[in-house]
């Protein structure tokens, strides 16, 4: 790295670079141009799978959102996902703001935060087995089960997350309002809630891409339900695809799309809170 | 004194709700696990104390010690291999070249993408693709699909895990990178220090934390391996790739061993905080020395 003493583009590592996109690129060109095939244009050779189609459709795509009932899937999947992230930055930024401001002079809050921090230690494996038990017996074996395990589970990164944020924050603002009359509540979503903006968008970010792609947790706690988030219906219809990969490719391509897009508008916010999340 | 305790009486009902719920959804499933780990409970139906035999039985299952054994070495290479690559990559996306927010936003393209479908995309490259290379190439190793032989299947899963988890490595070591002040390389260079030199004694003391980091997420993330698995391989061939999670999603659920497999949850709970726990220490010791 000679070059980083002067101020001139090093050419080299530039190529070097682009080159090296192909190894992001070759599985996903390689999906896009088999689901947009025909199983007859997929001969045995390599250029059968990697070659351009032959005609342009779309059938497969058509037919992939027809056995994945992709729609329905797209539809949980988003009430999960926008669920799970709403109330955790609701309850999260509240449960920061009451915990981080007590955490000072009380010991009693001081061990709630520790206490609810050392859940990140827990693996889902170990809660998994009781969790599908109980949340049946609870009667929320369902998506409204997902949600509230989705809101636990990601409590102890976003606790610490708005803690470690409002300890930034001067207490004076708080006091100045509490002269002025306001309730500790109207305080917190007048003055904290607004200032606490750009960790609302790490927490979001962070739950989104946690939540969204999530196998695990749907697959024991909703099955039975019959319904299914993205990722499952792509397991669940695995096997109906059997050896068609044309339409298996079009289906995985609709399940990415979703997320793909979401990087592509919000690509700024999910890189900085990606750093924020584990460097903090 | 009014307004004071109208903070502390909202706080405290703010806290009580939040704690219940973390108590109810994530410590009394881990105590119920932990007094499940105790029976010969399948999953359904009545069952009774076996006192620590599950876990006697653990130490002697041959399935469980491969499992344990598959999960480090494929969680142990992965985060060798991921860390190597993504502190290249970031050395490269850090340095003074063209389209460098375009190429950074490709490179974390990957890390958005979901686990199960990568894997399923990745699986047909294996099965497929790289069988047709090697054949066309000659080459005798290639030209077996990866997949189905019990010493290279664990190694595709390592590829895709890779894949994926070179992204997130690779944006934190760049976040890393851009704390190192411009004026010490500006320092080396005048006492001569290039290229590796610069490197090892320039650059890496400095992002050491960020190596911490990376170590402790890579592995893990990569102990609790689960959606790769379930997407390539289904633990096989002959159980050869079945990790700790999976082993315990697909015996303790539908294998009718809710109790045993319970004991194993326990145990790799237990490990998940040793290793950490151990990573931690043994960073901080390291930061202290330099």
């Amino acid at each position: 790295m000679e070059n980083q003493d002067t101020k001139k583009v090093s050419w080299p590592i530039t190529i070097l670079l682009i080159l090296g996109c192909v190894t992001i690129f070759f599985p996903l060109y390689m999906a896009v141009v088999i689901a947009l095939k025909q199983p007859s244009e997929m001969t045995n050779d390599i250029m059968g799978a990697l070659a351009l189609p032959s005609s342009f459709s779309l059938s497969n795509f058509a037919e992939a959102m027809r056995v994945t009932d992709f729609w329905n899937s797209l539809g949980n999947s988003l009430i999960i996902s926008v669920a799970a992230v709403g109330l955790s930055v609701l309850i999260h930024s509240i449960a920061g703001y009451a915990i981080g401001r007590s955490m000072a002079d009380s010991k009693a809050y001081k061990f709630v935060y520790l206490y609810i921090v050392s859940g990140m230690f827990v693996p889902f494996a170990i809660l998994m087995m009781p969790l599908v038990k109980q949340t049946s017996q609870m009667g929320i074996g369902n998506m409204a089960g997902v949600i509230i395990l989705y809101i636990v589970f990601y409590m102890p990164m976003n606790l610490m997350l708005y803690t470690g944020y409002l300890k930034n924050i001067p207490i004076a603002l708080e006091e100045a309002a509490r002269v002025d009359g306001a309730s500790t509540w109207k305080t917190y979503w007048n003055i904290l809630f607004p200032i606490m903006k750009p960790m609302h968008a790490t927490v979001a970010v962070l739950t989104v891409l946690g939540t969204w792609n999530d196998v695990m947790t749907p697959l024991v706690i909703m099955s039975g339900t019959g319904r299914n988030t993205l990722p499952l219906a792509q397991l669940t219809f695995q096997t109906q695809f059997g050896t068609n990969y044309n339409l298996a490719f079009a289906s995985y391509l609709l399940a990415l799309i979703p997320i793909v897009i979401f990087y592509l508008i919000c690509q700024k916010q999910i890189l900085n809170g990606v750093v924020n999340g584990a460097v903090k | 004194m009014g307004k004071g305790n109208d903070r502390k009486r909202t706080f405290l009902l703010i806290t009580i709700p939040v704690v219940v719920l973390f108590f109810v959804f994530n410590t009394l499933p881990l105590i119920k696990g932990f007094i499940y780990s105790f029976t010969n409970f399948k999953g359904y139906g009545s069952y009774e104390w076996v006192g620590l035999r599950n876990y006697i039985d653990l130490f002697g299952d041959a399935r469980v010690g491969r499992s344990y054994l598959f999960t480090f070495k494929y969680a142990i290479v992965c985060t060798i291999i991921v860390n190597i690559i993504s502190l290249i990559l970031a050395l490269g996306l850090n340095g003074r070249i063209k389209f460098k927010s375009a190429l950074r936003g490709i490179y974390f393209l990957p890390n958005v993408l979901g686990g199960l479908v990568v894997g399923y995309i990745f699986s047909f490259i294996f099965t497929y693709i790289l069988p047709a290379v090697g054949t066309a190439i000659g080459s005798d190793f290639l030209s077996r699909n990866m997949l189905s032989s019990t010493s290279t299947a664990w190694f595709a899963i390592v590829i895709v895990g890779a894949w994926q988890s070179v992204a997130m490595n690779t944006i934190i070591y760049i976040s890393g990178l851009q704390t190192v002040p411009e004026d010490v390389y500006e320092a080396g260079s005048l006492d001569g220090a290039t290229g590796w030199k610069k490197f090892r004694h320039l650059t890496f003391p400095l992002i050491i934390p960020f190596f911490t980091i990376n170590m402790v997420l890579c592995m893990k993330n990569f102990l609790m391996v689960f959606d790769q698995i379930m997407a390539l391989t289904k633990g096989g061939p002959a159980q050869s790739t079945e990790s700790i999670s999976y082993l315990i999603y697909q015996n303790g659920m539908s294998g009718g061993q809710f109790g045993f497999q319970s004991a194993n949850a326990v145990v790799f709970f237990v490990v998940i905080v040793a290793v950490s726990v151990f990573q931690l220490s043994a960073s901080s010791k390291k930061e202290e020395q330099l």
